[in-house]
């Protein structure tokens, strides 16, 4: 997977409810209840905007969103609200009408599909019903980077066309390299400008640099603190079951700016605290294996995914995001470095390397699950040579199976059972191997 | 006529049998770079002295490629890298890959471990070309190229040998188009599978010495009385259109090829490197900025069906075959544009799966059949 391509759709849980919901007895943890308020304020405030005939938008889920937050822009998240499609299981419609009428590819992102698919019914084109009653509102303009993946390049170009709208775009050219060049920085650095320009004619808005320093270390405070929640993890055994860490992506995604999301994630980081003090945590049973997540989350099973791990007592501490989004930076041609590095983008082999056996060793994992999902070529297009060469470096065994991030008819429960019932297996081997020293 | 068909076989055998050609190069003592699919800048390559030799896969039994890429990457991409895992591009110097498509960007990482006898250059096209700033970033990219490339030589590519080679590249680029046109008039002489061994052949020749065949052959079309083609006309649009079998179903249905937007033909060749106006790295950045209607080239309006019913137009083509490489993205998300153009244009338009490795044609074939009669 790639870290940060991670983040952005994994976000989704949060409106969903479908995701690793507590159980039902359980109460809410606070921090979840003001992340639910935070994504409704998102789409209520969109909603009101347009009403007020200001310009609404739709963006990457990585792009350098401190840009629209500093001009108070109101953005919504494609591959966010997709996620959340597929996670409360209602993507079939839209990628039925995506690859049926609107003659779509079934290879193509689910993301995509769904999201085109809700598009055209925004668009008067289609007649999918809207489960969610359309509360993605219909953008009159595209916020794009490219630093996740070149897809959404495409994507958002036949958005464009579709709903005759501009894109403001941030390309950010993929680094083959473990640093970015000076010449990608001044030309990412050139279009931003160029970018704070247009966006500002076109919306009318003006543009503050009080206000994005102080927008930028929001972000930055943001960033410090998810961090801080990943990296808590660590501890054994794990303070959170991992997989609801997931659910708080979109404070990141979709919020990253915003001093709602500090609170947020401060209260998620006393809540962990709170756990580590009391020696519990909200992993169900007995952790007795820790692993790492490759991957975006396969939100049409997610709840298969938790039921299978806890049967083993399985429990994710890790997903290689846990670095994504410090992404660090003081000004403008840093902004342009770090976004340009971000996600996807910065993912070369060893880079890819590098940050998951950092990663392993740092939170223990004794195994990796990787997700092969058939929507994204981008992060499943190198791993086989990853995993072989973190597997001799490390020792660290690994299962794959195949899925989707949205797209329900990839995936196979019996495969994802066996898949896990093997790794258990050398795992267990493991673990006695070191006990007899 | 001698001259004629003795050409078409030649270019016909340097695609059956690119190996030869290699061998042929290397044995003359020349370094060679291979060039990946598509618009790698093989001026650079031309201009430091070695011959750019195009990698677009083949058909071969995948099996070393199966521990490196998930199914569902492209075929082109498989089998290149299967070629490449089994040592079939033994003697290249060097490799050089365009990071155009997510597929692409992890192909340089493939490349780098799994083919590491053969070193690998990556280069990345800026995608927002109305920014003037690409071109900077572009030039840049290119320098690096070379850079990577006077290692290999132990030389500098100077800018004289640089304008030279864009010279040579623009002229070839201009034979092509007038291949293209003088085809038109000899259908009976230029089928399917000659029109693209013409064009494909291009990949394995050093350019000047392709553009003096090409020349000759179309002396020698033009030698020829005109002929009155009686079959249908389509053009072709994709990534490539092959293997040759595939071009065969076209001529059994008496269905000619008048203009093409392929990625491995005329996609190539239809945009200029302009002579002035800057230094040869300048002008060939603006060459990438200049290029049009192509899935790997960011362009917004979604431009390319109107540009193939344009083709259509001018070539007195009455339909479209959309030559889809399987699981190719770029092209994938082009498609329901270009048939809703289509057919606005009232141009039918097939869409048939390319995949090199394609043993059995016979659903093609039906379909291709009855995209016949309906044009
Ligand atoms: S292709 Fe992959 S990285 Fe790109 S939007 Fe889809 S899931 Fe995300
Ligand atoms: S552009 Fe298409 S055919 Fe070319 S490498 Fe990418 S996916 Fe494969």
């Amino acid at each position: 997977m790639s870290e940060n391509a991670t983040l952005k759709e994994n976000t989704a849980a949060t409106d969903t409810a479908a995701a690793p919901a507590p159980k039902p007895k359980r109460p809410k943890p606070k921090s979840m209840i003001m992340l639910g308020e935070q994504t409704n304020a998102l789409f209520e405030n969109a909603r009101i905007a347009k009403e007020n005939g200001e310009k609404v938008g739709w963006s990457a889920s990585i792009f350098p969103q401190e840009i629209a937050e500093t001009l108070g822009l109101n953005i919504l998240y494609p591959e966010n609200h997709s996620a959340g499609i597929a996670a409360r299981h209602q993507a079939d419609p839209f990628l039925q009408e995506c690859e049926g009428p609107l003659g779509y590819s079934n290879d193509l992102c689910a993301y995509a599909k769904v999201n085109l698919a809700y598009a055209s019914v925004l668009n008067g084109e289609s007649n999918v019903e809207l489960p969610d009653g359309g509360k993605m509102i219909k953008p009159d303009f595209l916020l794009l980077t490219n630093n996740i993946c070149n897809q959404l390049t495409k994507w958002y170009e036949n958005l464009a066309k579709q709903m005759d709208i501009p894109v403001f775009f941030i390309d950010t050219c993929y680094n083959a390299y473990d640093y970015v060049t000076e010449t990608r920085v001044r030309y990412v650095r050139a279009q931003i400008d160029k970018l704070i320009e247009d966006l500002c004619a076109f919306t009318g808005k003006t543009w503050d640099e009080e206000r994005f320093k102080k927008i930028m270390e929001i972000s930055q405070r943001n960033s410090y603190l998810w961090e801080r929640a990943n990296n808590l993890l660590d501890r054994k055994p794990s303070p959170l079951s991992g997989f609801e860490l997931f659910n708080y992506m979109s404070a990141m995604v979709c919020n990253r700016g915003k001093e709602s999301s500090t609170a947020v994630l401060q209260q998620l980081n006393d809540e962990i605290e709170q756990h580590i003090k009391n020696g519990t945590s909200t992993f169900p049973v007995e952790e007795q294996f820790r692993v790492s997540w490759d991957g975006i989350a396969c939100w049409p099973y997610l709840g298969h995914n938790l039921r299978t791990l806890k049967k083993h007592g399985i429990n994710m501490v890790a997903s290689s995001y846990g670095k994504a989004w410090a992404i660090e930076y003081e000004d403008l041609d840093g902004m342009a470095r770090a976004y340009c590095f971000a996600s996807t983008n910065g993912d070369n082999a060893t880079t890819m390397i590098a940050r998951r056996i950092e990663a392993l060793e740092k939170f223990g994992c004794e195994g990796t699950i990787y997700h092969v999902n058939r929507s994204c070529k981008v992060m499943d297009c190198q791993m086989m040579e990853v995993q072989r060469q973190i597997s001799a470096r490390t020792g660290i065994p690994f299962t794959s199976f195949d899925g989707d991030q949205a797209d329900y008819r990839n995936y196979s429960e019996a495969q994802f059972e066996t898949r896990i019932q093997g790794l258990v297996e050398v795992m267990r081997q493991n673990k006695e191997a070191i006990s007899n020293g | 006529m001698a001259n004629l068909n003795s050409n078409i076989a030649l270019l016909k055998s340097a695609c059956e049998n690119p190996r030869a050609r290699l061998d042929y190069y290397l044995s003359q003592g020349k370094k060679v770079i291979g060039c990946f699919p598509v618009y790698t800048p093989e001026e650079l390559v031309h201009a430091s002295g070695m011959i750019p030799f195009g990698l677009w896969g083949g058909k071969t039994e995948l099996k070393l490629v199966k521990s490196y890429l998930p199914a569902f990457a492209c075929p082109i991409m498989q089998s290149t890298l299967e070629l490449g895992l089994r040592g079939t591009y033994q003697g290249l110097s060097a490799v050089i890959i365009p990071a155009l498509c997510d597929t692409f960007r992890c192909m340089t990482q493939n490349w780098r471990f799994g083919v590491s006898s053969i070193p690998m250059i990556p280069i990345v096209y800026p995608q927002n070309r109305k920014s003037p700033a690409s071109v900077d970033y572009l030039i840049s990219e290119y320098e690096n190229v070379l850079s990577m490339l006077s290692t290999i030589t132990g030389m500098m590519m100077n800018e004289k040998a640089l304008g030279q080679s864009i010279v040579i590249y623009n002229e070839h680029n201009a034979v092509m188009r007038e291949f293209a046109q003088v085809a038109n008039d000899h259908l009976d002489v230029v089928t399917p599978h000659v029109r693209h061994a013409v064009m494909k052949s291009a990949l394995f020749y050093e350019k000047s010495e392709h553009t003096a065949i090409v020349r000759e052959i179309i002396e020698a079309l033009k030698a020829l009385p005109v002929y009155k083609f009686s079959g249908k006309k389509v053009v072709l649009t994709g990534i490539t259109c092959e293997p040759d079998a595939l071009l065969d179903i076209f001529t059994e249905n008496n269905i000619a090829i008048v203009a093409d937007d392929l990625a491995q033909e005329m996609r190539q060749f239809r945009t200029d490197t302009p002579l002035k106006g800057g230094g040869g790295l300048k002008r060939l950045a603006l060459q990438w900025n200049a290029r049009y209607g192509c899935s790997l080239a960011h362009e917004l309006g979604k431009p390319r069906g109107k540009m193939l019913a344009d083709m259509c137009k001018e070539n007195d083509a009455t339909g479209v075959v959309a030559c889809l490489m399987k699981f190719c993205d770029p092209e994938e998300y082009d498609l329901p544009h270009i048939v809703a153009d289509l057919r606005d244009a009232d141009l039918p338009c097939l869409t048939i799966e390319i995949d090199q490795q394609n043993t059995s044609y016979e659903q093609i074939r039906t379909r291709i059949q009855t995209f016949c009669e309906m044009i």
